[in-house]
């Protein structure tokens, strides 16, 4: 008995949504459980003693774009497969225009291109390359205005990591999405880096921090809107979604309803 | 003609549709899920008092079309912007024998823009000639993510856009308006991407390249390439909503904008049926960036009037009152706009 119940308590829905938290929709640059595009999870134990979780994923409108979801529906697979204890995993996307496609091919174990046949032609690779790249643009953009912001006479190119304020959420995010691309993280490095990491010439330095704040708005307000459309679409889905870190407080999600704002 | 404060403001609704989203005309789940989708972009941005019923919007017809829009004479002239969309929808989804009857009857107020899909191939040539001399075409709206078939959607950039985009130019149609959605092959890569128009305006650059809803979800993109090609304008179909429920985040685009394209490329749109011009009229005019944006000038009452008109009825040779007229800005044609952004000044 005491077995048993050790063995259930091994594979709880706590364990199964911590490891979906660490499945990121590459577009707006958080989890999927913030966002709240997990609708359910649910753990069962066989007689035999095997455990099959079941995660259902939804997204704000039924075209969002295939090639995100397959991606976060793939990861979402490979995350709870890892958590000790499952044996078997049934991830499936709702209600989207390619949920059928998607199923299947996550049922049969097809990947990317075994699923979308003649529309696919290597791999998604490159396509979340593209997003790690503009989430720490968007992160350096961050930074760098909330600096300006307190002190408009900041000299943007001069900026080194050393130069941020130690300890604030933007400072923070930036140094992760720097760690992740792979670029240097010393205090003496320059803040103010094109997408591949090389530092612009002084001239450029206006254009490039411009480009990424176009970057910024974009991540930011496309978060904001598919949040919203998400809780339009399913009603009471508010309810699973954490506020948007407080890395991100240049668009705040202040939204008026209802009256003139 | 919209009037507050002592101005006056002609204005373009440069995007309009008259569609059929009844079940009756759904051909499959996806003409429902696409009707879906609008009419939740619908409830999300409008005011409250602006949110229709589901059954209302599914169908307005042309009666209905002429008060909306034109509704307490705000309006001066609206486009038509049809898409298809032959694979979610028996009769396809933008009116076109309506539209045109409408714009018959209403030559004054309505614009009619066909659209054409270029995997119809050698026979959509020939459709497009004819629809040109129909409809006396001045514009054509493509929408890139349709589907036809085993394809999801094509790209400004391929050889038989080429060849529609050479009889465009031949039978003097010079605006082209593209709605980029999710465009679905490649799937490889990002599937808003908006590349292909940077490829098709150089190689065009006789033609206007309206770029729908400015880009969204991809404005980054969008400014990038809108900012190197004199010829590409920015739509604000489902931009221009936010004003009302996320003025900050409209605050932002609309700084983005006029950094990156510049206050003669912006084009007013509602969009309709997704939203109706009028409270996005009132509400654009009484708009301004908020103070502690910095990084941005307040918007002027010129640069208004301009997006709201004046810059669509150019490309659509509107006869604009000459005491409403405006100069062009004495601005560069391509790369970022003056004044730079406050806040950059000692970058």
């Amino acid at each position: 008995m005491t077995a048993l119940l050790t063995d259930r308590a091994a594979v709880s829905e706590r364990a199964v949504r911590d490891a979906l938290g660490t499945v990121v929709d590459p577009e707006l640059d958080e989890p999927i459980t913030d966002v709240g595009f997990v609708r359910s999870v649910a753990v069962d134990r066989a007689p035999d003693g095997t455990v099959t979780v079941e995660v259902h994923l939804r997204l704000p409108t039924s075209f969002c774009a295939p090639n995100f979801a397959f991606l976060m529906v793939s990861d979402a697979h490979d995350a709870v497969s890892a958590v000790p204890g499952v044996g078997r995993v049934v991830v499936e996307l709702d209600d989207h225009h390619d949920s059928d496609l998607i199923n299947r091919g996550m049922a049969a174990g097809l990947g990317y291109r075994g699923t979308f046949g003649h529309e696919a032609e290597d791999s998604l690779d490159e396509l979340r390359a593209t997003f790690q790249r503009k989430a720490h643009t968007a992160a350096m953009e961050r930074a760098v205005t909330a600096l300006l912001r307190t002190d408009p006479a900041v000299d943007v190119w001069a900026l080194t990591l050393g130069d941020l304020p130690a300890g604030e959420h933007t400072t923070d995010a930036l140094l992760r999405r720097r760690a992740t691309l792979g670029l240097p993280v010393d205090a003496r490095a320059p803040v103010l880096v094109r997408d591949d990491g090389s530092r612009p010439e002084r001239d450029q330095a206006e254009t490039v921090l411009r480009r990424a704040r176009s970057v910024r708005i974009s991540v930011d307000g496309n978060a904001h809107f598919c949040r919203g459309l998400l809780t339009t679409r399913y009603p009471g889905s508010e309810a699973d979604q954490a506020p948007r870190p407080e890395d991100r407080v240049l668009l705040p999600l202040t939204v008026t309803k209802g009256t003139h704002p | 003609m919209y009037r507050k404060d002592g101005e006056s403001y002609y204005v373009v609704d440069a995007h309009i549709a008259l569609w059929d989203g009844r079940p009756e005309n759904q051909r499959n789940i996806h003409g429902k899920q696409f009707i879906d989708c609008f009419y939740d972009y619908h409830r999300n941005l409008s005011p409250e008092s602006e949110v229709w019923s589901y059954e209302e919007y599914l169908y307005q017809g042309g009666e209905r079309l002429m008060r909306d829009v034109f509704v307490d004479g705000i309006v001066d002239h609206a486009v038509f912007q049809p898409a298809l969309l032959g694979e979610f929808y028996h009769r396809g989804f933008g009116q076109t024998e309506e539209a045109w009857a409408l714009t018959q009857a209403h030559p004054d107020k309505l614009t009619y823009n066909h659209c054409f899909d270029p995997r119809f191939g050698e026979a959509g040539l020939d459709q497009l000639r004819a629809d040109a001399e129909r409809f006396g075409l001045k514009g054509v709206k493509l929408y890139t993510a349709e589907w036809q078939g085993d394809s999801r959607g094509y790209k400004l950039s391929d050889p038989w856009t080429y060849k529609y985009l050479e009889v465009c130019r031949e039978l003097g149609i010079r605006n082209i308006h593209v709605h980029k959605g999710p465009t679905i092959r490649p799937l490889d890569r990002d599937a808003f991407d908006v590349a292909d128009v940077d490829h098709a305006a150089t190689d065009f650059t006789d033609l206007n390249f309206v770029v729908e809803h400015c880009g969204l979800p991809r404005l980054e993109d969008f400014c990038w390439i809108a900012t190197q090609e004199p010829n590409v304008y920015a739509g604000l179909a489902v931009a221009i909503p936010f004003i009302h429920t996320r003025p900050r985040y409209f605050a932002q685009i609309m700084g983005e904008l006029l950094y990156w394209v510049g206050e003669d490329r912006i084009l007013f749109s509602s969009d309709y049926a997704l939203w109706t011009p009028k409270w996005l009229v009132e509400e654009f005019v009484d708009f301004q960036i908020p103070e502690d944006l910095t990084e941005y000038a307040p918007i002027t009452t010129a640069q208004k009037k301009k997006v709201l008109g004046l810059n669509a009825a150019k490309l659509y040779d509107l006869p604009v009152p000459a005491e409403l007229q405006l100069p062009d800005a004495d601005e560069t044609q391509t790369g970022p706009r003056e004044p730079a952004a406050a806040d950059l000044a000692s970058v």
